[in-house]
């Protein structure tokens, strides 16, 4: 036992140490902080934004048609084998999107499809990605965010082995040629899925079930991250564009799947009085609440009309096969694939379900026609800045203080700059002005969503960073 | 005069070890044929084809082979850190939070000093951190043991959580970008605190530890004095407490033990395999472990076989699953049927079924 004590108590000297080797140098940081503020005499903790730079867009979404118009195929498909990576099995609705569409894809032009499921995103995913090479595939495809630096490893290992990742955010800064990363404007898709909540909103209202002030929806996210924050905005102001009073509340559950959770949150949404709900997470927790409590619902990557036909109304999700038909005949034509390919209405890679007529208010149909035609055509944006205003602005360095830090906004809280972080870091550093043309520019830099901006109109009820 | 059982049970004498190692392989072969019948059934499928990809998803190739010692080194791992503690009937159902315990105190030095320390005192600093995690986690329950007599399967039980739920927290805290949930590998580009890799093999170091780790445990526990202590602690602590061991003390060094043990564990798989933390560090293998133990009946070298062997089943399977486009669940099925053989074997080692006609010519 002393033996045992005095390695403890040496252990513990030896991370002491540590600790003081730490100290001077924090001290010294403050010593110069201090000084620098001193010397300016600005006032305390205010953040400056760093430099941002203007670029040029820089995603597209070339099909499959295109990469081989005129050209030789290279390769016969029936010798192509591509491996794909799926965090869980079929059994999870997000999972099952990529897998129906990877099968259809491969089946449509006869090339040898693999398949890893339930892979975490640790070094399993590696591994996956090594023996599906190992078994001759000629591209590796994940569809989990966190599988991404994973199959960068097995991309810097491999570099005549094509790797295509989905959500991801590295190919245009890690500068490794085989790696992709591939998305799709989901969030016009759901702007759509807003104006059908919209429409319903104006129904309620006009039948006296509701006063125009009582339009508040409610949105269950899984993390306080861009892909949701983008998705839940993109939402509103599709609801907004025809209840132009609607509010929305935020509860984040900070899990991608938990069902329990996800109807949790949904319940403290309905107890507020949401008189609606949508959600970004992928279980049927929020539906199936919503069925319960006789509440209108659109849902997210695929109906629930079969479990909820009281109450569902319509779903946005993301097409996959259009992408995985471009990267199977890249393959097959010797052509380099794309760093960020970003799908669109156009390309089909972002589709509404069936509308529920049952729930949705008369005329959805018409009016979503109608608003999908003008965004195809460019003629309306989504974040076109003149839709919504940002008040809250906190420029502090306090991380638990500070609020839409890297954005600018004129006297009205028209937004009129905004730093985004499209080359993700660690410390979340401002790069990219997304502020263009009177709109935020989402997912034209990089295929990734990058609008993090909390504007007016939704109040965030927790938050899970 | 009343109706006789169908059957007895009856204790059986020691078996020599190769009539108990028969029974142990006439059960997986039944188990095999059992599977393969209910393959057939189920699924229409050439059950020996089934099998041949079974062993062709384990070590079909050089690099699955590498990944089953790895998986197999990790498994084997966690069991031996259980092993002092079960032999001392002390039911340490803690490993995987001790796991995490010693993975998370890892990760934390290589995010945080990362940059700041040269490679081989980080590395060092990791390694101590992540015992010293391990330890700490599993000595809480022991002292709880020792001083009050706690329920130990409870106690460690809960603490798998508290970790879990603790790693959840920093995982949101620190997760690259923020708010994804995911930290994502550490240090990738400078590759600090990363175990190297030894002639081209990143998982070589791994296996070496384990493999003498598996020694070392092994004379720990047959040779020394404190094996014997904790032998009879397990036995029996009323004896232990006559012949004059310090029961507390034992419990709470083997206790320390364990939890070292495991937080060795937790850093070979931040630092020689995952290189960073999540709830899934552990991957589950903080609770296969205990049925690795008890199929080894606690002796070290025996465990090798049976983490073998779980591994070797759970790669196979997987494979399986891929090949032939089945759902994951079927090849826990398979799995399924497989353990529960070779764990129904344990009975039939130690019992035997008398029938009714056989007894009756005995009695005649």
């Amino acid at each position: 036992m002393r033996k045992l004590m005095s390695l403890l108590l040496a252990a513990v000297m030896v991370l002491s140490l540590a600790a003081c080797a730490q100290k001077p140098a924090a001290t010294e940081a403050a010593t110069t902080a201090a000084a620098t503020e001193a010397a300016t005499e600005a006032p305390a903790d205010v953040y400056v934004r760093p430099e941002i730079k203007t670029v040029q867009p820089r995603v597209s979404a070339p099909l499959a048609e295109e990469v081989a118009a005129g050209k030789t195929q290279v390769k016969d498909y029936k010798d192509i084998t591509i491996g794909f990576i799926f965090l869980h099995d079929e059994n999870s609705t997000y999972d099952r999107n990529f897998m129906e569409a990877a099968k259809a894809a491969c089946a449509k032009y006869g090339v040898n499809y693999l398949e890893k499921v339930g892979i975490p995103e640790t070094n399993e995913c590696y591994e996956a990605a090594c023996d599906l090479v190992d078994r001759k595939a000629d591209l590796v495809f994940a569809d989990s965010f966190s599988h991404e630096s994973y199959l960068l490893q097995a991309a810097k290992e491999f570099p005549d082995v094509q790797f295509c990742h989905a959500t991801g955010t590295m190919s245009h800064t890690e500068g490794v040629a085989n790696l992709h990363n591939a998305f799709a404007h989901i969030y016009e898709g759901r702007y759509l899925a807003g104006i059908a909540a919209g429409m319903k909103l104006n129904q309620m209202i006009a039948d006296g079930k509701i006063t125009a002030d009582q339009a508040k929806m409610g949105y269950v996210g899984a993390y306080t991250y861009a892909e949701v924050i983008s998705g839940y905005t993109s939402f509103y102001l599709g609801a907004k564009s025809v209840c132009p009073s609607v509010t929305m509340e935020v509860q984040f559950t900070g899990s991608w799947y938990d069902e329990a959770l996800e109807k949790e949150a949904a319940q403290t949404l309905l107890n507020n009085k949401c008189v609606l709900i949508s959600q970004h997470a992928d279980s049927m927790g929020a539906p199936t609440a919503c069925e319960e409590a006789g509440v209108p619902d659109v849902s997210y990557n695929g109906s629930t009309l079969a479990a909820c036909p009281n109450t569902f109304m319509v779903s946005s999700r993301i097409n996959w096969q259009p992408y995985f038909e471009y990267i199977i005949n890249c393959i097959a034509y010797g052509e380099p694939i794309v760093d960020d390919w970003c799908g669109t209405l156009d390309t089909t890679s972002v589709m509404l379900t069936e509308i529920n007529e049952a729930v949705c208010a008369p005329g959805t149909r018409e009016a979503l026609d109608e608003a999908w035609a003008k965004l195809s055509k460019g003629e309306i944006s989504v974040f076109d800045t003149n839709n919504f205003t940002v008040s809250n602005i906190v420029k502090s360095n306090d991380l638990s203080k500070a609020l839409n830090k890297n954005a600018e906004a004129d006297g009205s809280n028209k937004l009129t700059s905004y730093g985004a972080d499209v080359d993700t870091d660690a410390a979340y550093t401002a790069d990219t002005e997304a502020v263009q043309n009177g709109a935020f520019e989402e997912s034209t830099f990089r295929s990734a969503p990058y609008f993090d901006i909390m504007i007016d109109g939704i109040t965030t009820l927790n938050a899970m960073f | 005069m009343h109706k006789e059982p169908l059957f007895h049970i009856v204790k059986r004498e020691t078996l020599p070890w190769y009539k108990s190692w028969g029974v142990r392989l006439l059960a997986v072969v039944c188990a095999l044929i059992v599977a393969g019948l209910i393959t057939l059934f189920l699924t229409g499928l050439n059950p020996i084809k089934v099998y041949a990809t079974m062993i062709d998803g384990a070590i079909g190739t050089q690099r699955r082979t590498w990944a089953l010692m790895q998986k197999t080194a990790m498994l084997l791992c966690i069991a031996l850190a259980l092993t002092p503690a079960f032999r001392m009937r002390f039911w340490n159902t803690g490993a995987e939070g001790q796991v995490l315990a010693g993975g998370m105190c890892c990760a934390v030095i290589m995010l945080k000093l990362g940059d700041k320390l040269p490679n081989g005192l980080l590395t060092l600093l990791m390694l101590v951190a992540g015992v010293l995690g391990g330890a700490i986690w599993g000595v809480i329950p022991a002292i709880f043991k020792a001083k009050w007599n706690t329920n130990e399967t409870l106690f460690t039980l809960m603490m798998n959580y508290i970790a879990i739920q603790i790693i959840g927290y920093y995982v949101l805290e620190w997760s690259v970008p923020k708010g994804s949930g995911s930290i994502g590998v550490i240090n990738q580009k400078t590759q600090a605190g990363w175990l190297p890799s030894i002639g081209g093999q990143a998982y070589l170091i791994n296996i070496i530890v384990v493999a003498v780790l598996t020694v070392l445990v092994y004379i720990y526990l047959t040779y020394s004095k404190h094996g014997y202590e904790i032998s009879v602690v397990g036995e029996s602590e009323k004896t232990a407490r006559y012949i004059g061991i310090d029961v507390k003390k034992v419990i709470i060094r083997t206790m320390c033990l364990s939890g070292a043990i495991c937080g060795l564990a937790g850093f070979l798989l931040v630092s020689g395999a995952d290189h960073t933390i999540t709830k899934d560090t552990a991957g589950g293998n903080g609770f296969t472990a205990i049925m690795v133990c008890w199929l080894a009946k606690f002796n070290p070298i025996w465990m090798v076989l049976t983490s073998l062997l779980i591994c070797f089943l759970s790669k196979g399977a997987g494979e399986i699953a891929t090949m032939f486009n089945l759902n994951l669940s079927f090849s826990d099925i398979i799995t399924g049927i497989i353990i529960f053989f070779i764990v129904g074997s344990e009975f039939f080692i130690n019992y035997r079924l008398i029938f009714r006609g056989h007894r009756k010519e005995a009695n005649s």
